[in-house]
């Protein structure tokens, strides 16, 4: 299919790290079902460390896709690190995402953070506020426009 | 892939081999141009008088009636302008419509929007269809034109036509008909259906791409978009195509001599599948369950979204369709869904599966195996899902 990379393809039909952690540090839910995507990123956390994550995702391959890829490379980090996970990186990791699918990346990246938030928060661990601004609201960022 | 089921016949279908026959001597040996003096562009004119009278008499028009076009959309775009501009001049500035036609129509009645005119979009109800008596209520003595489609290529809904037909015949207001997905699927006569008007496309019925034609009727004023030669009875300039008008009249005729049995045979199919689809919890089908085309499914299943329902069916090797708004470029699910009410949520998770004549009741049988598990597959791993089944969420369908 040529609208996804194969990589795109191989994520979104073979996710990795799918599923749910019943003893889950931290969880972060994202999205808006309206718009026609949710991920729900669970982390387990171990000396800073990332030890184990799951996704469950509502969406589009890309938005699958883009849950698989970023779980994957936080998977075994520091949160510092997991921190600097941008949905640049996250869409290159994948060959690319068609334009008007960016948004799935940039959805991957907010869901981490705000897992590793609600972990901080859980655990009373002191973090700069500015590092975790709310997620977008995604009805507002896209406004619903006539195609013309 | 071990095979293809194509059910997205409402997209385009497969050329039947009738149509491929009558198409490829007018890609050979008879290439000439039919506004030519010489035999050999007589020969391609003659192609072409032979087509227009054998698309006329299926239709119960005259030949004089027929304007070859390049499918639908044009079609459309020429008859609401033709008669937009040629009610404007007796000063008429309304028109009514409905709210789940298809782009080609609306997005020509928005920029009529733009120009001035007024355009009642009337409401589908959340069975999707309208009634000739809520038309009846909209005409304004500043009505122009009513343009409603024949069947909807989404959900399926026929739309009262004939009564239509007649309630604008009475009020004398031009009536057009969008039967893109009508004609060559279920009967239909313009001087039986009180048309004015019609736009009809090949690739729907087995016939070639980039083909089409607009039926008007004698006396309703006819504008063109396309300024050129005198094609078309200077209505529509442009070398005609030839090879597309034969095929399309070959298969024109084809489906119709096969009516009755294929609109049996699918709608068979059709209810098979939806009998089985429906087992799925929380589906439904969308459109008129009644007034429906023969070869139309439209459901919802709550708590996933098309696009990825489309991908993973596409490697089991069904090709289908879905109104989600990842299939469709934009944020936002298919109008034609939000046009029955349904909620964004709801329509984000909608498949439609559009039969032909070719399907197989083993095809069926396979759709019907392999859907369930997609779809529950998806919901495993979806969040809204696991909301809705945890009582967090009121399950909409």
């Amino acid at each position: 299919m040529a609208l996804y990379s194969e990589k795109v393809m191989d994520h979104f039909t073979n996710p990795r790290n799918v599923g749910k952690l019943d003893d889950a540090d931290g969880i972060g839910e994202v999205g808006n079902a309206k718009c026609g995507d949710i991920m729900k990123i669970y982390i387990k956390v171990r000396d800073n460390i990332i030890v184990d994550v799951k996704f469950n995702t509502f969406g589009c391959g890309s938005a699958i896709a883009s849950s698989s890829m970023a779980t994957e490379m936080i998977k075994g980090k520091p949160i510092s690190e997991a921190l600097e996970l941008t949905n640049k990186a996250v869409a290159e990791a994948l060959d690319g995402l068609p334009a008007h699918k960016l948004h799935c990346s940039v959805l991957a990246e907010e869901a981490i953070r705000a897992a590793i938030k609600d972990y901080y928060d859980k655990n009373g661990i002191a973090y700069d506020k500015a590092q975790f601004p709310d997620p977008h609201d995604e009805e507002e960022e896209h406004a619903h426009n006539d195609e013309d | 892939m071990a095979k293809t089921v194509y059910v997205d016949n409402a997209a385009t279908t497969a050329m039947s081999d009738t149509a491929i026959a009558a198409m490829t001597p007018y890609l050979k040996e008879v290439y000439g141009n039919p506004s030519s003096l010489h035999t050999v562009g007589q020969v391609a004119k003659e192609a072409l008088d032979d087509a227009r009278t054998k698309i006329a008499a299926i239709i119960g028009a005259n030949p004089k009636e027929i304007y070859f076009t390049s499918g639908g959309s044009e079609a459309d775009n020429q008859a609401i302008r033709s008669a937009a501009y040629a009610g404007l001049a007796k000063g008429k500035k309304h028109i009514i419509s409905t709210a789940f036609e298809h782009h080609a129509v609306l997005h020509t009645l928005k920029k009529l929007e733009k120009e001035g005119f007024e355009v009642t979009y009337l409401d589908v109800h959340s069975h999707g269809n309208i009634t000739a008596q809520e038309v009846e209520a909209a005409i304004r003595p500043d009505t122009a034109l009513v343009t409603v489609m024949y069947a909807n290529n989404e959900v399926g809904s026929v739309l009262p036509i004939r009564e239509i037909g007649e309630v604008c015949r009475a009020k004398k207001v031009v009536f057009h008909t969008d039967a893109v997905q009508a004609v060559g699927h279920i009967p239909v006569n313009v001087v039986e259906d009180n048309i004015d008007m019609m736009s009809v496309s090949a690739h729907k019925f087995h016939g070639p791409k980039g083909v089409g034609f607009l039926y008007c009727r004698n006396g309703v004023q006819l504008k063109n978009l396309i300024e050129g030669g005198a094609q078309e009875r200077n209505r529509r300039a442009g070398t005609e195509n030839i090879a597309g008008v034969s095929a399309m009249a070959a298969a024109l005729k084809e489906a119709v001599e096969n009516l009755d049995n294929n609109m049996k045979k699918e709608a068979a199919l059709r209810d098979r599948l939806i009998a089985g689809l429906k087992k799925i919890p929380h589906s439904k089908l969308n459109g008129d369950t009644v007034n429906r085309l023969p070869g139309n499914v439209n459901m919802c299943f709550e708590g996933i979204e098309g696009e990825s329902l489309l991908l993973l069916l596409d490697a089991k090797g069904i090709c289908a369709s879905s109104g989600s708004a990842c299939t469709s470029g934009s944020l936002d699910p298919s109008h034609v869904l939000l046009s029955l009410g349904l909620p964004h949520e709801v329509a984000h998770g909608s498949l439609r599966l559009s039969l032909s004549e070719y399907n197989t009741e083993d095809e069926i049988d396979y759709i019907i195996a392999e859907v369930p598990k997609v779809v529950e597959y998806l919901r495993s791993i979806s969040p809204v899902w696991e909301s809705l089944e945890k009582g967090e969420k009121p399950h909409l369908i």
